[in-house]
This record gives structure tokens, sequence and C-alpha cells, in this order.
């Protein structure tokens, strides 16, 4: 285990350079000048001028480059351009927020959709599947915005229930916390849900038609035994492959949600950067965020030797 | 035990009703919360609970005291002598007086990237009188003085405080207003605190105010149907009979200070042949293609108000003289043959939101009529100023958001030299009288001079004014003394709720 750990992180870095190397690239290939974006609507010429001397912006992109890479290998992500806070102080402000969002969208969406996948697997074609099958087509479809705007209008302004948005945090009051996130994890957890549901769907078809399930029938379990033990255990592999793409994708992937129930994440920062021309935060952020996929992702080949302890991870046993 | 739990919830629902919170939804998050760097708008809004300024306005526009007690311009316009409020002290406890604002305004002239110095920059020298005088020497007469010290530029900071944070000093800003900073959560909140020693406290009756921004209007609207919001800024045009039909909610509205219209670029960075940029009558053949009454209809629900001047008709510098012209397709068509053109296109550009290109749509179809190909280009904001600098563009549909004093929405644009001169007009005796108007100290004498500057840019056309924006504040009902300003700006004086 430990080697394939060591070997896997050792694959990553030259990952992360062409990930450091393409954001910065790209980044400077959009037209919109920082230090013209962030003067404000006065422009004055003195301001603009400083600020593409303290941001080294008149330097050529390979020194830029590497004055960079020379403070992020010190560890320092450097300030924003915008409100001056340090990068790394802004990530580990906003990342539990957005973790919690996303963890909970998870959660939401494995609730729906891992019953309703192994029911319309198990009930094939019946009402409950085609039932099943638009529930969950339709929570892909309605866009995020919208449901999340009626929600709010529905739940928080009609019936007053829950507070319409903002973000406390859990340590702080961690009911008022769970009253805040419910309604966002729900609109993107519908959303996860239909992709999740039909991935469980047919990797349950698959699975039910394998022979060992049959040789369990043969030897006469329950069939609740056979689906949930021995059918589904095997059928999660894939739907685990998927919830970890979608973890990652949801850490910056939330935008629109957190816009609409304004919770101060990732994604918010994200837009908010890209648009102010915020090369340090933009860098920062992605740079933090191709990490922590590459870090999901190998934790989901974690998680497959756990739920299936034939797959083996390691060199030995070659 | 039952009734124990009760008694405990009544006594915390007692403080909390005791500690009052105002809660203002924002549009963006602010900026740098320091008044010498700060760029934003909504960071103006927080800074107005947070420092006090040397003057402030009426919501007539008129000047009045608030650090300053007091003013006299020297006879040749160039020293201008303040006498300080006494008894003020910064949040931190250090004393305000004359050095506190000769220390400010040196620091507005000299911190690295200060966005204030293009804006008194005339000032030579700060001169301290006595503890509560100060006299400021001027290297050219400059009237909009008093006017930038009732603005950011007039903010007066701890001098302790500034030397001790340096560059980080926006990051915990310490100044001499109403509240005090507490924390700041970037895109969550900004939260403030009452000053117990604040000079005016009998004018404040909250004990916080936090500030959320909320980008998305709807969202903005829906926080303050549901409770969670008490007041916010900027409702959508489209949503004002949402809050004037809501019997929980009151809606406030003041015409704003600044314009939309199109820029066209005459000679930036050098002369443009396009019949647009070449010919007057072209674009006096565009303005009248336009009619600025149906524009506010369709695109703006009629809320706005539409102009012809860099200043709103409401203003007491409007200039009656140059009434708004109605629109006559026909003497458009005319004037066009006479420049010898059938039909002229041009590409229009436009900032990439919903209400712009809407905006930018309803002009090429009214310019249709009357001889105009438009092409809209809808480009994203920073990519937008961009190209305008470059001077990669035929027309821009952009605005001002506008400054107390006059000079504040002409001198920049119209002067040869102007800072944010983007169409490459000039003319010298606009320049002159444009000059002329900054030294006169009346009101009757700069209104002349900026009647005879308007008599000779506005038929230049080179910027086409169309509209000025109104702001609108939505509250709850509850919430009494909110006076609009404006210049847009929430003060917290007099907000309470009955």
């Amino acid at each position: 285990m430990l080697p394939y750990l060591v070997r896997r992180l050792l694959i990553a870095l030259p990952t992360l350079f062409l990930v450091t190397v393409m954001v910065f690239s790209i980044q400077r290939l959009l037209p919109g000048d920082p230090a013209l974006a962030l003067a404000g609507e006065e422009r004055d010429p003195e301001v603009i001028a400083y600020i593409r001397e303290k941001y080294h912006l008149n330097d050529p992109l390979p020194l830029q480059y590497y004055y960079w890479m020379r403070a992020v290998l010190q560890g320092d992500l450097g300030e924003s351009i915008r409100t001056k806070a340090p990068v790394t102080e802004m990530i580990l402000q906003k990342l539990p927020v957005t973790a919690e969002l996303a963890v909970l969208s998870i959660l939401v969406a494995l609730a729906i959709a891992i019953p309703a996948g192994v029911l319309s697997a198990v009930r094939k074609e019946s009402l409950l599947d085609y039932t099943a099958n638009v529930i969950a087509l339709s929570g892909l479809s309605i866009p995020n915005f919208w449901l999340g705007i009626m929600l709010i209008l529905l739940v928080s302004v009609h019936l007053g229930w829950l507070p319409a948005s903002g973000y406390v945090s859990p340590l702080e009051d961690l009911g008022e916390n769970l009253k805040r996130m419910i309604m966002p994890a729900f609109v993107l957890g519908t959303g996860l849900a239909a992709a999740l549901m039909r991935q469980t769907r047919s990797a349950m078809l698959e699975v039910l038609k394998a022979d060992y399930v049959r040789t369990a029938r043969a030897k006469g379990l329950a069939e609740r035994v056979v689906i949930y033990r021995h059918a589904l255990r095997n059928a999660l592999i894939p739907v685990v492959t998927l919830v970890g793409l979608q973890l990652g994708g949801l850490l910056s992937g939330a935008v629109l949600t957190e816009q609409v129930f304004v919770i101060p994440g990732f994604g918010k920062m994200i837009v908010d950067a890209v648009f102010n021309r915020d090369y340090p935060m933009v860098q920062g952020v992605v740079l933090f965020t191709a990490t922590a996929y590459i870090l999901v992702n190998l934790l989901v080949d974690l998680a497959y030797a756990l739920i299936n302890p034939k797959i083996r991870l390691g060199g030995e046993a070659t | 035990m039952k009734r124990r739990w009760w008694l405990a919830a009544v006594l915390a629902l007692g403080t909390w009703a005791s500690a009052q919170t105002l809660r203002i939804g924002l549009v963006s998050d602010p900026d740098v919360l320091d008044p010498d760097l700060g760029r934003t708008f909504v960071g103006r809004i927080v800074f107005a609970s947070l420092c006090d300024k040397l003057f402030d306005i009426t919501p007539d526009l008129e000047i009045v005291p608030q650090l300053a007690t007091g003013y006299t311009w020297s006879e040749d316009g160039r020293t201008l002598t303040l006498t300080l409020r006494q008894g003020v002290t910064f949040h931190d406890g250090e004393p305000f007086n004359a050095e506190a604002v000769k220390f400010n305004i040196e620091r507005s002239l000299t911190l690295p990237g200060s966005n204030r110095r293009s804006e008194i920059e005339p000032i030579e020298r700060v001169e301290v009188v006595d503890a509560y005088t100060v006299r400021i020497h001027l290297k050219t007469p400059f009237s909009p003085l008093i006017a930038q010290f009732a603005d950011r530029a007039g903010m007066m900071v701890s001098p302790k405080a500034a030397r001790e944070l340096g560059e980080n000093f926006g990051r915990a800003p310490v100044c001499s207003g109403p509240f005090k900073f507490v924390e700041r959560v970037a895109q969550d909140r900004i939260v403030l605190e009452k000053f117990e020693d604040y000079w005016n406290k009998d004018q404040i009756h909250f004990d916080r105010v936090v500030f959320l921004p909320i980008p998305d209007a709807s969202v903005r609207l829906a926080n303050l149907q549901s409770g969670d919001l008490d007041l916010i800024e900027r409702v959508a045009p489209t949503d004002l009979n949402t809050v004037r039909d809501d019997p929980r909610l009151e809606l406030a509205a003041a015409v704003g200070l600044g314009y939309q219209g199109l820029t066209i670029n005459l000679a930036n960075p050098e002369p443009r042949d396009t019949p647009l940029a070449k010919d007057p009558r072209v674009r006096e053949a565009l303005e009248l293609a336009l009619d600025r009454e149906a524009i506010n209809q369709v695109v703006f629900n009629g809320e706005f108000v539409p102009g012809n001047q860099p200043v709103p008709p409401t203003s007491p510098w409007y200039i009656e003289e140059l009434p708004m012209p109605k629109r006559d397709v026909a003497r458009a068509r005319e004037l066009l043959k006479a420049a010898g053109y059938d039909r002229v296109a041009f590409t229009l550009m436009v900032v990439n939101n919903p209400q712009s290109i809407q905006l930018g749509q309803v002009i090429q179809s009214m310019a249709k009529e009357a001889g105009f190909d438009i092409q809209l280009n809808a480009v994203e904001f920073a990519t937008a100023l961009d190209l305008q600098e470059a001077g990669e563009y035929d027309a821009f549909q952009i605005g001002w958001s506008g400054r107390i004093d006059p000079d504040g929405n002409i001198f920049i644009f119209h002067t040869c030299d102007g800072a944010l001169n983007e169409t490459g007009y000039c003319d010298p005796e606009v320049d002159r009288l444009l000059n002329a108007a900054r030294s006169a100290s009346s009101f009757e004498e700069r209104h002349e001079l900026y009647r005879q500057a308007a008599e000779r840019y506005l038929p230049d056309r080179h910027i086409i004014y169309l509209y000025h924006p109104k702001w609108f504040w939505g509250y709850r009902a509850d919430l009494e003394g909110f006076r609009p300003f404006p210049d847009g700006i929430i003060r917290p004086e007099g907000l309470k709720l009955k």
C-alpha cells in the first residue's frame, strides 16, 4: 500500500507542474488588464503604473512565472490584488464552507440515488422504475439557479420556514448552520442524484446477471441479502468513482448555487477573481483545486480496496 | 423546568432585541476598506458608517459640515482655511485635530497606489494654524475641492493606526465614524459595532451594522422579503412594483449623480477614418434617431430619467438652454444625405450583461430606421475597458457613476488631456472654459462657464448622453428615518426601528 501511495504522489507532481503552467499562461491570454480592472472608475495612470509594478505585471511572462513559483514553493500563494488579503488565508477560510456544502450535497444525492437506483434495477421496467427515472432526470435538467430561487421564494419568503440565504459556521451554531445549508445541499444534491442513480441502476443490472448472484440465490439466500450484500457492494465501484469526480467538481463548480444562497465558498471566490483579473487569487485557487482533485482521486482508488477486497493495490501481486 | 426554559428564552430574546442590528444587502463585495485605496461604490456605503468626512452633502446636494465646521476661501482662490470640530476621537482613542487632517491629506497625496491623489492633486501643502484650524495651499485655484472633501478624499483615518498598519490598514480600518470595525469575511459579511464615543451618537440607534454582499437582485429582494435583511440597495427596475405592492416593505428613490450614454471614438489613439468619427452631422443623425423616452420605457420600465447632458435635468447645474432633442428620423436621414451617405455602419460595444445588451438592441433598431447598421459587440467588462483604453472601438455604451461637483462629470471627459478622455476629443476653447470653471468660486459664474462649454462640446456629440439611473432602496416598513441621497450612499444617522 505504501509504495503505491508514494508512486501515485510522485506521478501527481508533473501533473501539478503542468497545471501551474497552464493556469498561469491561459489567464494571461485573456484580454483585460488586472491593473485596469482594479484601478476603478477613475483609472488614475499613476495608480495603474503602481499596480503593474507591484505585481510584476511589466516583467516578461517567464519571469512572472518564476516569481510566482518561487513564492509557491515557499508556501506563499501571494495576496489578492483586489482585497489585499493573503490568498492562502482566503482559501482556508472558504474551503470548509464549500467542503461542507459538497459533502452534504453528496449525502443528499446518495440518499436519493442509491435506493432509487437499486429499486429501479430490481423492479426493472416497472412503474416504479419509470417514476424514479423521471424524477432523477428532472433533477438533472432543472437548472440549479432556478430551483434555488424558487425554493427561496416558497420556503423562506412565503412559508417563512428557513432563512433565505447566508452562512453560519457549524462551530458557531450547528442548528443555524444546517438550517442554511439544507436548501443549497438539496438543490445541488438533486442535480447530482440523477447521474448517480442512473449509474447505480445500470451497475446493479449488470451485477444481478452475474454468476455469483445466481449462485447466491441458488444457495437460498434471502433476496434482500443477495441484493444488498452481494450485488450492491460490487455495483458501488463505478458509483464511487463518479462520486469522487463529482466531489472534485463541487469544490469549484457550485458557483451558481453559492451565488443564489449567498454562501461564501470557493466557487464565488473564483468567479469574482476571474472577473477582476485577480491573477494571484485565480492561480492560487486553481492550483489548490487541482491538488484537491488529485488527492480525491487517490482516495477514490483507495476506497475501491475497501469496498471490494478483491482489488489489491500496489505492485507486490504481479 | 419548563418554566425556566421559557424564562431563559424570554431573557435571550430581550438581549437580542436590545442589541439591535441593521442588516444591509449590498450589490457586491467591497474592495479594500482603506479610504485612500478604495475604488468600489459599495465600499463607499460601508465607509459612510465607518469613517466621517470633513464635509457631507444633504439630499439636495448642498455641502454641509461634518468633521470640519466651516471654511473660507482666500481672495485668489488658492488658499482654503478649515475650522475643525472639537471633541472628536478616532476609534482607537486618538484625538481628531489639525495634525490629523494634515496627516490624512498628505497620506492621500503620497500613499503608493492612492486613488485619492488625482482628486485633490492641486493641493500643494497643508499648514497647521492651531489645534483646530488648517490652511490648505493650492498650486492652482480648484473650487471642486470642498466637494471632494465630501467624499472619500475627505475621510479621516486615525494617523496612529495608519502608521502602524501601513499597507494593511484596509484590513482593520480605524476611523472616527459612528461605527467601528469588528470583522470581515470576504464575500460574506462586514460587521461594524456602535462607537460609544461618537460625537453625534444621539443620531445612532443601532448597536451593529452588518453588510452582506448579495449580487443577484432577485435574491437580494427575497432576503428582504423573508426578513433576513432590513435594507437593500439597488432594487432592480423590474422588481420595483413587487416592493411597492408589499405592505411589509417601503421603497425610496433618488436620481443619481451619474449618466449612461454612447462614447464615440473620434481620435483614439489617432483620428479615425470612419463616417461616425469624421463627420459631426453623422453623429447628430445618430442622436436624432434615438428616442430617449422610449429607451427608458422599454429597458427600464420608465423608472430612470432621460437626459442629454452630463448632469441630470434635476441638477442645478443642468443647462436649460440646451434641452433634450426629440426623435426626428426624417431630419436624421437628411443629415446623413447631406454628409454624403446613404447608410452608415458601425460597431457598438456593450458590456455583456442582460440590461446593456437590451439597451444596445433598442438603440440598434431605432437607429436602423434612420440609416444606421449597427453591429452589437457584447464584451465582458474588464475586456471592454481594455479595448476602450486601446481605442479599439467605434462606439461604446458606458457611463459614469457621477460626482457631487459637476467638474467631476465633465472635466476629465472633455478636456484634451482629460484622464478619462477616451474619445480623443480636443477643443482648446472647451479646455479654457472648463479650467476657468475650476477657478471660479460663485455658482452663477461657474454655471455660466459650464453653459458656454456645453454649447461647444454637446454639438460635437463625442458622448451622446442618454439617461440618468436612479437609486432604489427597499427596506422593511418599520424602519424609519431613511433618507435617499443622490450619491446613492446609505447614511446610518437617524435610522431606527419603530
